[in-house]
């Protein structure tokens, strides 16, 4: 009697907070499309998700190309290897390794930092003040960040593609002795178009994830420092995992042919 | 009640299984100050923050110039919302913008002035509550807890709302500063010929700004009167609250619930 009490306990519980992530979302997504639209803070929450999340993509994308490059090496027969590792790379990066690394290591700076500022508008009233001025939150917060999220994301994966096939191409020349003129052929013969846009389509889905995310969890906070805390964890694991998450529906939807 | 411009019927609120509100019934004529006193914890904050709609109740009506606040939709909401100002407890400074840019916020964002324009006005609101303009360019983080109250008052009158909520206006403000604030706030029910609701723990405060005193205890307004009869009000409860009494008819489990 109590086991299944606490089971649908459980069940509604979660169904109470996917029916109010649900609403949110309708109304963040509600507000994008409706005027005034606070272009300044658009431009300003640019700035802060994506330029500043510049280095650790980039160090990220770096350091993978350069690790899938050793292991296709490793692992794969030394015989035509230079074609092999070359293309793989490619692949990888631009299909799964970019737009998945970049977007969990963004999830991690941003959706936490997001999550750590509105939580504590919430607990300090601030965000019940901007009602109270005629301004709605959803417009004013939610708005600029998930926007700005959805725009740079693919921005910063295209960045990221690059520097993680240029981690392959250092690791290939300089470590496994491949000749560079060879190397950048074989990238570029297997390099298409369709990849990398597969890749930058998923990184506009993490970025709203990532903003939403943050968002959500930073609105719903409650209860002091400690509540703006927990809000930050879930807000960086739930955007992770559902990153995740959605990468696989993605791929197997945009891979199905 | 004809002339009421805010009224409160039969409201209930609670949360969990703590109820905060057991029926409200108040009514704030036009022009009028109304002052509500009571213990720490008695539902003071909760029930001006029905009134603006940051709380939902769980039962009752509450109206503002005759229209239920509670049915209307978002647009009807936003628009009767331009009509209030609102000073919170915690000052809920946003702590991003400088001080003449929290002060002007209402009129930027909500009446959408120009910034320059807007700027003036904050200064000369900021000036009223005795405040340089120099303070205009500090961050709210960079004040004593004195001055981010008067900031907080700077921008709930910024707009010349006509029904202002002052949420504990001189806590922790020293007598002189104090003196200042509830004459300022007389002069504006005077000048604008607005409506106010404050609450406060400040006798002092009381006898300077109210029309009309209402005590609320357990979720309920046990008492209201002119502020002349406050010292005769033949009501126990009273009595003990304004004379500060340890002994009396409101035992500790108000302090401690
Ligand atoms: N969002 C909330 N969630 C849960 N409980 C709340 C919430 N807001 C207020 N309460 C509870 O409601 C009660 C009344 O709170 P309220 O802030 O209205 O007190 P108050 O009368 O303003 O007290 P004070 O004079 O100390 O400001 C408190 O016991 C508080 O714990
Ligand atoms: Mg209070």
């Amino acid at each position: 009697m109590t086991f299944f009490a606490i089971i649908g306990r459980v069940v509604l519980a979660l169904l109470a907070e996917i029916g109010r992530l649900a609403l949110f979302v309708w109304q963040a997504v509600s507000h994008i499309i409706r005027p005034p639209f606070f272009w300044r803070l658009i431009a300003q929450q640019v700035m802060r998700i994506g330029y500043f999340s510049l280095p650790v993509v980039a160090l990220t994308a770096f350091f993978t190309g350069g690790a899938l490059a050793l292991q296709i090496y490793y692992g794969g027969n030394e015989f035509n290897s230079e074609s092999i590792v070359a293309s793989i790379v490619a692949l990888g990066i631009t299909r799964e390794l970019g737009p998945v690394l970049g977007g969990l290591m963004v999830a991690g700076r941003v959706s936490a930092a997001i999550a750590a500022e509105l939580g504590t508008m919430r607990v300090t009233e601030q965000i019940d003040a901007l009602t109270t001025l005629s301004t709605n939150p959803y417009k004013y917060l939610v708005v600029p960040r998930v926007v700005a999220a959805v725009v740079t994301l693919p921005i910063l994966v295209f960045f990221a593609d690059i520097i993680g096939i240029m981690g392959g191409f250092v690791v290939g020349t300089s470590t496994l002795d491949f000749n560079a003129g060879v190397y950048i052929k074989n990238t570029a013969d297997f390099l298409k178009f369709d990849d990398v846009m597969s890749g930058l389509i998923k990184a506009g889905v993490f970025g709203f994830i990532i903003a939403v995310m943050g968002c959500f969890h930073g609105f719903h906070s409650k209860g002091g420092a400690q509540g703006v805390g927990r809000a930050t964890t879930n807000a960086v694991v739930s955007a992770s995992i559902l990153i995740l998450a959605a990468n696989y529906v993605m791929t197997s939807l945009l891979f199905a042919n | 009640m004809s002339d009421a411009k805010i009224e409160l019927r039969n409201v209930h609120k609670r949360f969990g299984s703590k109820v905060v509100l057991d029926g409200i019934n108040l009514t704030v004529p036009q022009g009028q100050s109304l002052v509500v006193i009571g213990g720490s914890g008695t539902g003071k904050s909760v029930m001006i923050k029905c009134v603006l709609g940051i709380i939902r109740p769980d039962r009752g009506e509450i109206f503002v110039d005759g229209k239920n606040v509670l049915k209307m939709d978002q647009s009807e909401r936003e628009k009767s919302l331009r009509k209030f100002g609102m000073l919170f407890q915690g000052g809920a400074l946003f702590d991003s913008l400088s001080v003449w840019e929290n002060v002007a916020f209402g009129l930027i964002q909500g009446r959408r002035m120009k910034r320059m324009a807007a700027k003036d006005i904050a200064i000369e609101k900021l000036a009223k509550v005795g405040l340089g303009p120099e303070v205009g360019e500090l961050y709210p983080a960079e004040l004593s807890g004195g001055m981010q109250k008067r900031v907080g008052l700077a921008r709930a009158i910024a707009v010349d709302p006509e029904i202002i909520f002052f949420d504990e206006p001189t806590t922790g403000l020293d007598p002189i500063t104090a003196d200042v604030i509830n004459q300022l706030i007389v002069d504006r029910v005077k000048e604008l010929g607005a409506t106010t609701l404050s609450i406060t723990h400040d006798m002092a405060s009381v006898r300077k700004i109210a029309d009309r005193v209402a005590m609320i205890y357990k979720g309920k307004i046990i008492w209201e009167g002119p502020r002349e009869k406050i010292d005769q009000s033949g009501n126990d409860y009273v009595d003990q609250f304004i004379h500060g009494r340890a002994e009396g008819p409101i035992g500790m489990d108000v302090l401690k619930p």
